[in-house]
């Protein structure tokens, strides 16, 4: 049973029929999947979702499929965590880190777009499918497509860290490594996806795709007891992510699942890359793009397709922005291993280190909830850190070396 | 010679379902006029009703962003390639 009645576009409302298409013919807006929430609210109860299998397909009835799903069967409903020693690092009362950097089954949120694109691909009978990705996106369809056996083609920046090159190339897909930023890849592939008929998921199923963030912000909500956090900090790059876990909250609270839907969102970004903050701080309607330089590669997108959204998102719940240094972004990789056991990549980072900004700014309130979004795993950054952790002390297989060598109280 | 310009499929109906199109114009305001006086209508999609390029089409003269260059005032010359692309999601 479908409850998807079709697309509609978020500019100007027109109706389209549930095809690959992404954009308004009339003003180029994009299409957003319209769903019957009369319908859902009937379905969905707590106790319904409750009774099922711990996947992000728990919450069927509000991602866009008209049949079965086929792929991701195991991927989301990762660990919320409430995270003590961090509390007691920042002096706040009630921090929780969302971790989708131990996302089945590539280690990041992206396997949540991921199962809904593929799924939906497959439901409008697409063998091809493709992607423009600063590597997380890569790892993920990679995987999953080698899964569902479909061909594969993926678009990257040239310069990417060697842990997202290998997590792809390990799934033999077609890599294409472009000589240019992301920006530059996304527009290749705009022109790429006119000429080829292929399943581009963050092109012409983007709307379906993007619908798969959604999951990242129930499980928050549902993980917490059925209750909205007062704070969300959440990592952008195109500003698709933060638009979706506002949606989710607004969903949940319309079709009655949660009571209050009072959270103020929080944009994260490198200040290498900061056009969204840039809008927010200047208090502008007009994303202008910018060229990124940041060792958060995951985040370096200059022209963020979504911005306006993720503008309109922190406008309306009262949320902020703000921006941090690639050594900013190093130092709370670090704080987040070394007191919570969870090595975040570079995008992490930023948003941890963003959260501690707003925290010692006095502009999230210590005594309050909040949530730290951490969308995908360190292992695959391993460069951005490599300098800064200290090297193994090196010792001979003996007693006398090991007591020559290391420290009588270790840190 | 003359610009060769990409157009976006949902403005191939204007185009006679052709991705690629050739147009005469110094600068990319004039470019949307020049392509407005061979496609008409073409300009009203382009283009909001304050006449601005609308916030979601992206323009790249050479695969340069015009907001890099100087956006609809980008000197256009001879030989020049225009790809008018939609926004599309991150990855």
């Amino acid at each position: 049973m479908s409850y998807v009645k079709g697309l509609k576009c978020r500019e100007c409302s027109r109706i389209y029929p549930k095809e690959p298409l992404f954009v308004c013919e009339y003003c180029f807006g994009p299409l957003e999947v319209d769903y019957d929430y009369d319908k859902i609210k009937k379905k969905l109860s707590r106790k319904e979702i409750e009774s099922r299998p711990k996947n992000l397909w728990r919450y069927q009835e509000l991602l866009p499929l008209d049949r079965e799903p086929t792929d991701g069967l195991d991927s989301g409903f990762t660990p919320l965590i409430r995270a003590r020693n961090l509390e007691k690092a920042l002096g706040v009362k009630e921090l929780y880190i969302k971790d989708d950097s131990v996302n089945h089954p590539t280690l990041s949120f992206k396997d949540r777009v991921v199962a809904v694109a593929l799924s939906k691909a497959k439901e409008f009978g697409f063998d091809t499918v493709a992607c423009a990705s600063t590597g997380n996106l890569a790892n993920s369809l990679a995987a999953q497509a080698a899964v569902a056996n479909l061909k594969r083609y993926i678009f990257i920046p040239a310069d990417l860290e060697l842990g997202k090159i290998i997590g792809t190339l390990i799934y033999n897909p077609v890599l294409l490594a472009v000589e240019g930023n992301y920006d530059q890849v996304n527009r290749l592939c705009s022109e790429i996806a006119i000429k080829y008929k292929w399943a581009f998921v963050n092109i012409n199923i983007r709307p379906y795709y993007a619908e798969g963030s959604k999951t990242y912000g129930y499980e928050i909500l549902e993980q917490l007891g059925w209750r909205a956090p007062r704070h969300i900090i959440v990592p952008c790059a195109g500003g698709s992510l933060i638009t979706k876990i506002w949606k989710s909250i607004k969903e949940f609270k319309n079709i009655g699942l949660i009571d209050k839907a009072d959270t103020r969102i929080y944009v994260a970004q490198a200040t290498g890359c900061s056009p969204i903050v840039t809008t927010i701080k200047e208090n502008s309607d007009i994303i202008r793009p910018v060229k990124p330089h940041t060792i958060a590669k995951s985040l370096a997108i200059g022209n963020p397709a979504d911005g306006v959204y993720a503008v309109a998102a922190v406008k309306e719940s009262g949320g902020l922005a703000e921006d941090i240094s690639d050594d900013e972004i190093v130092e709370a990789i670090k704080l987040l291993s070394q007191t919570e056991g969870i090595f975040t990549e570079t995008a992490g980072g930023v948003t941890l280190g963003v959260a501690r900004k707003l925290i010692a700014q006095g502009k999230i309130p210590k005594q309050e909830s909040m949530v730290v979004c951490i969308t995908g795993n360190g292992l695959k950054t391993q460069e951005a850190v490599n300098a800064r952790i200290g090297s193994p002390i090196k010792i001979k297989p003996n007693l006398a070396s090991f007591e020559e060598h290391v420290p009588r109280s270790p840190k | 010679m003359s610009i060769k310009v990409r157009i976006p499929q949902p403005l191939q109906k204007l185009t006679e379902g052709k991705a690629e199109v050739e147009a005469e114009a110094k600068d990319v305001r004039q470019l949307i006029e020049n392509l407005e006086k061979n496609f008409p209508g073409i300009k009203a999609r382009l283009c909001d009703e304050k006449d601005n390029v609308r916030r979601f089409i992206n323009i790249y003269v050479n695969e340069e962003d015009v907001r890099f260059l100087k956006l609809d005032k980008t000197p256009l010359k001879d030989g020049d390639e225009v790809s008018i692309i939609p926004a599309i999601a991150g990855g």
